[in-house]
């Protein structure tokens, strides 16, 4: 939930306090923006382009330093790039466009990359992705070449790639630019059926509704409660 | 673009380690490239035709890539004996045909053609993931490798954003001219995919942190060496040491200079 101090940070996986941010020579794209996230909770986050929805992202993963305020993340105060690198192993981020994301030759490859950076060995790396790319119903996918697969399978399969490390929280920016109903409806279903908490950075209210509990809407560089997503969903 | 167009197939080559496969290929063309006695060549050139053979791969394909290659030895032929000294063979007007440069024009066509045959048949054989990961086991730098796959990755996604803007400039009634304009609009084109190329591999590198990228590629490709494979090596190490012995055994009886 946004902007409420009532609890201890550590009860916050996500806790944002203050966050300021420009690109240089613009104004301020995030003003002292407050943000925290529960273990379990899944929140949609709604705004106009350019409204810093990206960079919100980009700075709990710690790609862009903030320039003033305080980012804690599982309890721990985020002080630098070594911190940033223990968070990021139970922080998961899928990028809006999949091709920024899968950068391996074959599938098997690039759902195992992230696994063997965290020391798992080849076989136990093969073996996860193996059961991941299951669960997803995307078996026989290990040896596709990345570049030839749809719009829609790359972006399962870059969910997989971020799934497979197990991460406790799930960061997705713009998870359905681009795809048709059914894969949007996949990943909908798959959102549901997942057991961690998450963060959807969205335009289709519709998506929102089916997959997150409370919607915010970024506005002003701050992140303020819009509703709760029962207010979106289809009459009966 | 790059299509793997020999890459699928089930040939006994397909199916040989592609370690001994890339090593062989590179051994047989430095060893060709250095001979300098014609039964060498002509032994090289006859074997990578019999590979090509053995690969199975579709001689269409494999006759289109050769007349590339062809076509800059014809320019060699018509070039290097009217420029190289020596004994004349025939005269054209006033220019001296010279047996020393018809003789390295035949040489070099002996070898390109060779070396290229013997890399279609046992290194194009093999997808790129492939060959990344069998040039990663025989210890060539991670950098290089990787350096290869990440352009092989994204020279695809390069030529969907240049295709793209190409139809964004056509749809707006752009056409080639000679004049400033176009040369204007060609330099953004460029310069675009230029800045998107770089905004690309910034985000790649950004995605690869996320999942916890330390600046270390691992491989997970394993090879094993089977009974095809020790048979391979053993037959293919015959071939190099009969080359290099053909080489050692007529040392120099065509060299340009001894004319």
């Amino acid at each position: 939930m946004a902007e409420s101090n009532a609890f201890q940070c550590d009860e916050f996986l996500i806790d944002l306090e203050n966050v300021s941010f420009s690109y240089p020579g613009q104004g301020p794209l995030l003003d002292r923006l407050n943000f925290q996230l529960r273990k379990g909770e899944r929140l949609g986050l709604i705004g106009p382009n350019g409204s810093g929805k990206s960079t919100f992202m980009h700075l709990l993963m710690g790609l862009i330093k903030p320039d003033s305020g305080s980012v804690r993340l599982f309890g721990m105060p985020m002080a630098g790039e070594k911190d940033f690198k223990q968070a990021r192993k139970r922080l998961g981020f899928v990028f809006q466009n999949a091709d920024d994301q899968l950068f391996s030759p074959t599938v098997i490859e690039d759902v195992a990359f992230g696994l063997l950076n965290n020391g798992k060995t080849p076989k136990e790396a093969v073996a996860l992705s193996k059961k991941i790319l299951r669960a997803l119903d995307l078996e026989g996918f290990e040896d596709r070449i990345t570049y030839k697969l749809s719009g829609g399978e790359k972006k399962l399969v870059s969910l997989a790639t971020v799934l497979v490390m197990e991460p406790e929280v799930l960061l997705l920016d713009e998870p359905t630019t681009g795809l048709d109903e059914q894969t949007v409806k996949r990943i909908a279903d798959l959102l549901n059926e997942l057991n961690i908490g998450y963060v959807v950075v969205s335009h289709e209210f519709d998506f929102l509704a089916k997959t997150t509990g409370d919607i915010f809407a970024m506005k002003n560089g701050q992140i303020r409660f819009q509703c709760t997503s029962d207010q979106f969903r289809p009459a009966g | 673009m790059l299509s793997e167009a020999f890459a699928g197939g089930n040939s006994i080559l397909h199916r040989l380690d592609p370690r001994l496969r890339i090593v062989f290929a590179t051994l047989f063309s430095f060893l060709l490239a250095v001979s300098k006695s014609f039964p060498t060549m002509t032994a090289g050139l006859g074997l990578s035709m019999v590979m090509i053979g053995l690969s199975q791969i579709p001689l269409k394909e494999v006759l289109k890539r050769v007349v590339v290659i062809n076509g800059f030895n014809l320019v060699l032929f018509v070039l290097l004996p009217i420029t190289f000294e020596g004994t004349p063979l025939f005269l054209i007007g006033p220019m001296a045909c010279s047996v020393q440069g018809l003789i390295l024009a035949v040489q070099i066509t002996l070898k390109s053609n060779a070396i290229l045959l013997i890399f279609l048949s046992l290194v194009a054989t093999m997808t790129i993931s492939t060959l990344g990961n069998a040039l990663n086991r025989i210890h060539i730098p991670e950098k290089i490798v990787y350096l290869m796959l990440l352009a092989y990755r994204y020279v695809f996604v390069l030529e969907q954003e240049y295709l793209r803007l190409v139809t964004a400039i056509k749809v707006r009634g752009f056409e080639p001219k000679t004049n400033l304009h176009t040369y204007r609009t060609y330099a953004y084109l460029f310069g675009m995919l230029l800045v998107r190329a770089t905004a690309r591999a910034d985000r790649v590198y950004q995605s690869m942190l996320c999942r916890g990228f330390k600046g270390k590629f691992y491989c997970i490709h394993g090879f094993s060496f089977s009974g095809l494979d020790r048979i391979g090596l053993v037959v293919l190490t015959l071939i190099l040491i009969l080359l290099g012995s053909m080489e050692w055994l007529n040392p120099m009886p065509f060299n340009v200079m001894n004319f």
